[in-house]
């Protein structure tokens, strides 16, 4: 391997990249575009869903009641309606999100210490957003529930505050922010978009117009051309992370709690195993298209099943072997400890050392078809 | 042909370039060349010649070090090519019948690339323009290689396959798609650089060029038919056929 030859090779890829316009504008544009829809769009701490109030009681008691769920941010009152079925019809029309249903006996029953029952209905098509509002709904009967015990029993109460009271303290994201989880998930996301697709292509592209054919009749070795290769890809790669980390910080202010070397370093590890896997695709596709499509066949189960959008705790046993395949799985909690938790290098060595493993996989396989298919 | 090509034999070795002994390559079941031998002088072009597949391609790419042979030996330039498949690639030119240049660089920037992958250091300026200017390279060297012109392109490839020097120099199928007069330049540029002495070998579809050729081999199903001047071959073949002639009976008869 000399360097000279090495670095004609990358100088070319250098000004080959350059000159590809839109490739250029992709792999720049998005990151930020990921990151401010991402950022912007994916909610999953919903907030403030419309409401219809089906009040039959019309005491004080139910206006405090609707008060209540208005106050834990979760529920606004946008609807007043003066039957069950109109209710039920909002919602069916996506006027509201919620409904909620006050008999009329409610506040007589309250008074007289018998068990009296307040419907809320939720529109649970999307389970993420109405869990939400139930839990909250619920706490508010709860708190309800011991006041109202605690006044039958006499004993001395202190507003509405319960005797036991578990106090909740959310670490790391205390306001509960998704961009703050989000923006971490998204640089690995990019980052295994934009290797994958563009080494495939760039190396399928040199195969499908004869020019790697001219290559290997010269002195340059199968390993210069890789390397040369990927390496300006790994830089496309830092550009990546460095934007959505800086965007992030200022626009979401996502926290960089742990070391930026530590985030810099474990990164070069999941770029080389995605150049990798971007490296096997290309051994299997014979045209840029079916590159391209090897890539979005790798994409989607990538971003399902390394806890990118759900979390793996959830999933059924196959999916999370599965997902131990990816990359993006290790790369996700890595990042996410070492951004938001503040880790350290030792506490994240486990998966470093698998992100390590699966590089030397991925790239000796890859390696190994590519010098086979030259052949 | 008798002579051990194993041993480098100043006495014999002088003035031959290429030594193919008793090549043989197999794919599984196929026997793609079977048992060529053949020679090839300095400053020779020659010709390797046969229908499609013939076993000129797999030839080729065994003298370039490309693939192993299963058996048999060949020395180009010097080298071994069997025991040093790697060592004989700065040793030749090869330009490939697709044109295989960036089409997204400039006509510099194609050939000071591949000056650096041949390893030219300081003189590499002086090889560009050489290339350039020998090459009757018409376009401007800020020209995207794309946009040029076949004939232009081809001599662009060949430029590119000649600027560390090397002395001998593949060509493979370099006149397809090339029209008449852009041909006739080409092979003016081959008989010239012929003269300065460097081996040039040409596989081509064009029976009309194969008189060109100093010698010429010629291939079919994988073995080697006849191997001299125009003349010789043609005579070989007896009943004073032309070379279009043999070519066509030879692809008849492997259908």
């Amino acid at each position: 391997m000399t360097l000279h030859r090495l670095s004609s090779m990358i100088w070319k890829e250098f000004i080959q990249m350059r000159r590809d316009r839109p490739t250029l504008a992709m792999m720049l544009g998005i990151p930020i575009i990921q990151l401010l829809v991402f950022g912007y769009a994916i909610r999953m701490d919903v907030r403030h869903l419309p409401m219809a109030v089906y009040d039959e009681s019309r005491t004080q008691e139910s206006r405090e009641l609707v008060q209540k769920l208005e106050a834990t941010d979760n529920f606004v009152v946008s609807r007043r309606v003066s039957s069950y079925a109109e209710a039920v019809r909002m919602i069916d029309r996506g006027t509201v999100r919620a409904a909620v249903v006050i008999p009329s006996s409610f506040a007589r029953d309250l008074k007289r210490g018998r068990p009296t029952a307040v419907q809320l209905l939720v529109d649970a098509s999307d389970p993420t957003t109405s869990q939400n509002a139930i839990a909250a709904a619920q706490l508010v009967g709860q708190s309800r529930n011991i006041a109202v015990l605690s006044a039958l029993s006499r004993l001395p109460i202190d507003g509405d505050r319960p005797r036991v009271d578990v106090r909740v303290r959310p670490l790391y994201n205390p306001a509960l922010k998704s961009a703050i989880f989000i923006v971490p998930g998204i640089i690995g996301v990019i980052l295994s978009i934009t290797m994958m697709i563009i080494t495939s292509v760039s190396v399928v592209r040199e195969r499908e117009y004869g020019t790697l054919e001219q290559l290997i009749v010269t002195p340059i070795t199968r390993g210069e051309i890789m390397i040369g290769k990927i390496a300006p890809y790994v830089a496309v790669g830092y550009v990546q992370l460095t934007a959505v980390l800086t965007l992030g910080h200022f626009i979401f202010h996502v926290p960089l709690r742990g070391s930026l070397l530590v985030v810099y370093g474990v990164t070069f590890l999941f770029i080389v195993a995605n150049l990798g896997l971007g490296l096997f695709i290309s051994t299997l596709a014979r045209t840029q298209a079916q590159a391209m499509q090897g890539s979005y066949f790798f994409f989607l189960p990538n971003i399902l099943l390394s806890g990118f959008m759900f979390p793996r705790e959830g999933m059924p046993h196959i999916a999370r072997e599965i997902g131990l395949a990816f990359p993006l799985t290790y790369y996700l909690q890595i990042l996410r400890s070492v951004v938001l938790k503040g880790a350290r290098l030792v506490d994240v060595l486990p998966q470093a050392a698998m992100l390590l493993l699966l590089a030397i996989i991925f790239f000796s396989v890859s390696v190994k078809r590519f010098h086979k298919k030259l052949e | 042909m008798q002579e051990s090509s194993s041993s480098p034999d100043p006495k014999n070795g002088a003035g031959r370039v290429v030594d193919v002994v008793a090549i043989t390559k197999r794919f599984g079941s196929i026997t793609a060349v079977n048992d060529v031998s053949f020679d090839i002088r300095q400053g020779e072009i020659f010709g390797i010649l046969g229908p499609n597949a013939s076993g000129k391609t797999t030839a080729i790419r065994i003298l370039c070090g490309l693939l192993q042979p299963s058996s048999g030996t060949a020395r180009v330039a010097g080298i071994d090519v069997v025991a040093n498949p790697d060592g004989v690639k700065s040793r030749i030119g090869y330009m490939s019948q697709a044109f295989g240049l960036y089409r997204d660089l400039t006509v510099e920037e194609n050939l000071r690339f591949y000056a650096g992958v041949y390893g030219l250091q300081r003189e590499w300026k002086e090889r560009v323009a050489w290339a350039i200017r020998e090459m009757h390279v018409t376009a401007a060297p800020g020209q995207i290689v794309g946009t040029l012109s076949g004939g232009v392109k081809q001599r662009l490839a060949l430029g590119c396959a000649l600027l560390h020097r090397p002395p001998v120099v593949f060509l493979d199928e370099p006149t397809a798609g090339v029209d008449p007069a852009a041909r006739r330049l080409f092979w003016k540029i081959i008989r010239d650089l012929s003269k300065g002495g460097t081996t040039m070998i040409v596989t081509t579809h064009y029976m009309d060029e194969a008189e060109q050729f100093d010698r010429l081999a010629f291939l079919s199903q994988g073995r080697l038919k006849a191997v001299g001047t125009p003349e010789e071959v043609r005579n070989s073949f007896g009943a004073r056929q032309s070379l279009e002639d043999i070519f066509v009976m030879l692809q008849e008869k492997e259908t």
